[in-house]
């Protein structure tokens, strides 16, 4: 972005706010981001492998896949893994939380518990920070946005994606993702997305919705707005190989019968989900902070009175109880 | 039937035997060799023919089931297999259906021909496996139905006035859909399997691996085998039936290079280069289902269908049913169980 120009503070009746957004802009700059992304899906969808194509890194190193006879015995896991990207002075520090063992057992009841449990202990601890006595260095570790996998292999939904966007979906922004889309011809892709939106709405689950783009801005970025906000839910394919095409070297997946091409939008949505969430990281956080985090801090607040007025009864009880053995 | 040497003094003993009246042949019998030819000829080897034609007025039954979650291409690959419209999504199936909260056993009964061979196709889906979030024992359902069939078969062989030709209604083939994840066999793949590859043969194959690239395939592969190995799976062909020498390395090298196939189905039709085949269109080309370089499903076909048709049937037929019939005996006391007639006839008897 441009820095604003402003008028000569020689001016009579300059009064010099206007460079306001620069200093903002150089303390952003200077302090860098904190983004929390979590990614949940069933295993074999195409997460680890869509986020390292976002971000350009590889986050899951030393990765071990576990067999079928494992995944019997493992419940959820929550494991968050922190990266520091900078890209033209911009610091990005991004901790991307992962959830294997998500769907992969033969029972998925307790599926979302651990998930649902570490979103709220997040919004905790910000909470406890918060009313602290030092507020300088609050973490924020609040998860952000939370990419949901579809599979693209189903008809739409499956129960259990139903189920665990209702009991997330006031807890977090959820973006619907459909990764492996190579596995859909431009039709199939067409149909399932529709599906899904059907889905979504007929369940009444609140996903993310982009801000319409203000009417100040340019004709390309409305546009841009336009074409984002059709595409939901993005169909992705992910890939760090580096394949000769055309003459040149794409990102992309090499089949005998041609190329997908990451980074080509005729062939998915990559680029536009990538678009999405850079342009919106900021408005993903205000409405984790102001709508998510808040409805957490009411409802905390109010249980919370309640519970410590339990707990000074407990005490009371807990000391005539005491008198009463020593007597 | 190989025809061996004949001794002339048995000639008369087994023209007694044989159930046809045969000419005799002029030239008196001498001991033979393979040339049977040469010096006279018995016509042993037309009972290939003759049944052959006997099979083709018969024609015969062939019971395939599908199993997998949904959305995994069962019904498309099964059309794709017999070039029909056989499955679910021929008669009355919506895509926009929900998915059943059940397990349902739904089974579509065609007949096909070829070559003057009819094939009374029964395809056997199971919508709802594997699609709840609490998909414990979701197999029982399936496993009860391939023992019902059993049952059906067991009634009608101990029934004292048995029909000509019993209806078989029983599960020759299953065929499993893995997800192609890329990882691995998921846990509900190895419980459905570990139980009931014991009552029916199992065929396992990789859905929708447009998805994978080559060494993806040849990974994953790899490791599903493994994981099969590991957990004591034995899915068709079993080791433990091969016949002899020659199957026995025809089958090996099916179930540790081929299987579990890696297929794409396709009912549509393209044009490439100059031909119509059946296929996928992307925007990066063309997926040639019938192209052993794109996948698997040539393979998959020759297999199940010009190869070890009738193998499938005779497993069932002699090794799964005979298992579930002599359990069945042995739980009744040696005894057949009783169907209406039995019954009857047993009070009289008393």
């Amino acid at each position: 972005q441009q820095p604003a120009q402003f008028t000569n503070p020689e001016t009579p009746g300059y009064v010099g706010f206007a460079n306001l957004p620069n200093q903002v802009h150089r303390k952003s700059v200077k302090k860098g981001f904190e983004f929390t992304l979590m990614v949940v899906g069933e295993s074999g969808l195409g997460k680890s492998t869509l986020i390292n194509s976002l971000f350009l890194t590889d986050l899951y190193p030393e990765r071990i896949i576990p067999g079928a006879a494992e995944k019997i015995e493992r419940t959820v896991q929550i494991e968050a893994s922190t990266v520091e990207i900078e890209e033209r002075g911009v610091k990005l520090r991004l901790t991307v939380v992962d959830t294997p063992g998500y769907g992969d057992a033969i029972n998925c009841r307790d599926c979302f518990k651990t998930i649902i449990s570490y979103i709220d202990e997040q919004f905790e601890r910000y909470l406890h920070d918060e009313s602290g006595l030092n507020r300088r260095h609050i973490i924020d570790n609040r998860v952000h946005c939370c990419f949901y996998f579809i599979s693209p292999f189903g008809h739409g939904l499956k129960p259990l994606d139903v189920e665990f966007m209702k009991a997330i979906h006031n807890k977090v922004n959820i973006v619907p993702v459909i990764a492996k889309a190579d596995t859909l011809s431009l039709k199939e892709r067409e149909r399932l997305k529709k599906r899904i939106l059907d889905e979504i709405e007929e369940h009444g689950i609140k996903i993310y919705h982009l801000p319409d783009a203000e009417s100040d801005e340019d004709e390309d970025f409305k546009e841009q707005t336009r074409l984002l906000k059709a595409s939901i839910p993005f169909c992705v394919v992910g890939s760090n190989q580096l394949i000769e095409a055309k003459g040149k070297k794409v990102r992309g997946r090499l089949y005998p019968w041609g190329v997908v091409e990451v980074e080509n939008p005729e062939h998915n949505d990559f680029l536009k989900l990538r678009t999405m969430l850079i342009t919106h990281m900021q408005d993903l956080q205000e409405v984790t902070q102001d709508l998510h985090y808040e409805n957490f801090r009411s409802e905390r607040l109010k249980r919370g009175s309640r519970k410590i007025e339990d707990e000074e009864v407990n005490k009371d009880q807990i000391l005539l109880e005491k008198e009463a053995e020593v007597r | 039937p190989h025809a061996g040497p004949v001794e002339s003094k048995n000639e008369a003993a087994m023209s007694e035997l044989v159930p046809e009246p045969r000419q005799k042949p002029v030239v008196p019998m001498k001991p033979m060799g393979i040339n049977a030819n040469l010096l006279g000829y018995i016509g042993i080897d037309t009972i290939i023919e003759q049944m052959r034609k006997k099979t083709m007025k018969t024609g015969f039954d062939f019971n395939i089931m599908v199993v997998g979650q949904s959305g995994l291409g069962k019904s498309t690959l099964v059309n794709t297999l017999f070039k029909s419209q056989v499955s679910r999504k021929s008669s009355g199936w919506n895509r926009e259906e929900k998915i059943p909260k059940t397990v349902e056993i739904k089974a579509i009964g065609h007949v096909i021909e070829e070559g003057g061979v009819k094939m009374k196709l029964t395809v056997i889906d199971t919508p709802g496996f594997g699609d709840q979030i609490n998909n414990e024992n979701c197999w029982e359902p399936i496993e009860k139905y391939i023992n019902e069939q059993y049952e059906k078969f067991l009634k009608e062989e101990v029934n004292i006035a048995r029909k000509k030709r019993i209806p078989d209604t029983r599960v020759h083939c299953c065929l499993y859909f893995i997800s192609p994840t890329g990882h691995s066999l998921r846990p509900l793949d190895l419980e459905f399997m570990k139980h009931l590859s014991k009552v029916v043969n199992i065929i396992p194959v990789i859905a929708k691996a447009d998805t994978m690239t080559l060494e993806e395939k040849i990974e994953f592969k790899q490791r599903v085998r493994k994981e099969l190995e590991v957990n004591g799976i034995e899915f068709y062909p079993q080791k433990e039936f091969d016949e002899d020498l020659e199957d026995k390395t025809e089958n090996d090298k099916i179930r540790q290079e081929s299987m579990p196939f890696a297929v794409v189905g396709s009912d549509k039709e393209y044009q490439v280069n100059g031909k119509r085949v059946l296929g996928r269109k992307t925007p990066w080309g063309i997926i040639e289902v019938e192209n052993l370089t794109h996948c698997e499903f040539a393979l998959l076909r020759d297999f199940v269908i010009r190869t070890h048709l009738q193998d499938l049937k005779e497993v069932t037929h002699n090794i799964h049913y005979e298992t579930y019939r002599a359990k069945r005996l042995n739980d009744n006391g040696g005894l057949p169980p009783m169907t209406a007639e039995t019954e009857e006839n047993h009070e009289s008897n008393l």
